[in-house]
């Protein structure tokens, strides 16, 4: 199934691309999805234990489910204000 | 055409705008406080050209909104507007602007208070920061709204 990977600040840079479209596996998980993107960027791997993950534009974790079509976004530590 | 309460975008920001949107209509306020974030010069020792902030705006303005109703449970005779600038910002130039209006000034500055503390926390927005010689994006907090203990420090923080 079809899923949007947005990508923000240092991991857009890193990845090129700050929206990728991916044909990942299903049952998919957030977990699954960005399995698969390191897969195939090993050098966005060690944002695993600082990121934040998000599902159509709202904070989830990594064991949430990943349905067709949806937007699934991994943020690097916030720095806004 | 109205002011939203709660918005993220290149513009520029207006103080005053902000805080007619937070007080209109309202005569039972006492205080009004505002907050205003400036891009500054200098940061650990580098020399700041400019910031370039970056945001998931969807979600951040969902986040925002998300910090307004806490703000207004902790503090419920209070209101709240928060204004978060985007794209390239000059030094001196504001970033965020926080209007906190209440019937008493210790819940206004609180409110106000507690708002820019949870925005450094949990708010998906970043900066690009371009000083002489490179640039850098910064990382803060890793975010995460339902981390009760980061709520709580803000909350101390608000209220010391």
């Amino acid at each position: 199934m079809r899923v949007t990977i947005r990508l923000f600040a240092r991991l857009r840079d890193l990845a090129g691309s700050g929206e990728l479209v991916r044909d990942v596996p299903g049952p998919a998980t957030v977990q699954s999805v960005w399995r698969a993107l390191v897969t195939e960027m090993p050098a966005l791997g060690d944002y695993e234990r600082t990121m934040s993950v998000a599902v159509n534009a709202d904070y989830a974790r990594m064991s949430a489910p990943v349905s067709e079509g949806d937007e699934v976004a991994f943020l690097p530590p916030v720095s806004g204000g | 055409m109205g002011v939203p309460l709660v918005a993220v975008g290149p513009g520029e920001l207006d103080l005053i705008a902000l805080t007619g949107a937070v007080t209109a209509s309202a005569s039972g306020d006492g205080a009004i406080t505002a907050f205003s974030g400036l891009v500054r010069d200098h940061n650990q020792g580098r020399r700041v050209e400019f910031l370039v902030y970056e945001a998931y705006e969807a979600l951040a303005v969902r986040t925002l909104q998300r910090i307004v109703a806490e703000a207004q449970q902790a503090w419920p005779d209070t209101r709240l507007g928060v204004h978060h600038r985007i794209g390239r910002l000059e030094i001196g130039e504001a970033s965020i602007i926080i209007v906190a209006a209440s019937a008493h000034r210790a819940n206004a500055f609180a409110a106000c208070r507690y708002t820019i503390e949870r925005v450094k926390q949990i708010v998906p927005i970043w900066k690009h920061e371009h000083f002489a010689g490179g640039d850098v994006w910064l990382e803060g907090a890793v975010a995460d709204p339902e981390d009760e203990a980061a709520r709580q420090a803000a909350y101390k923080i608000a209220c010391a």
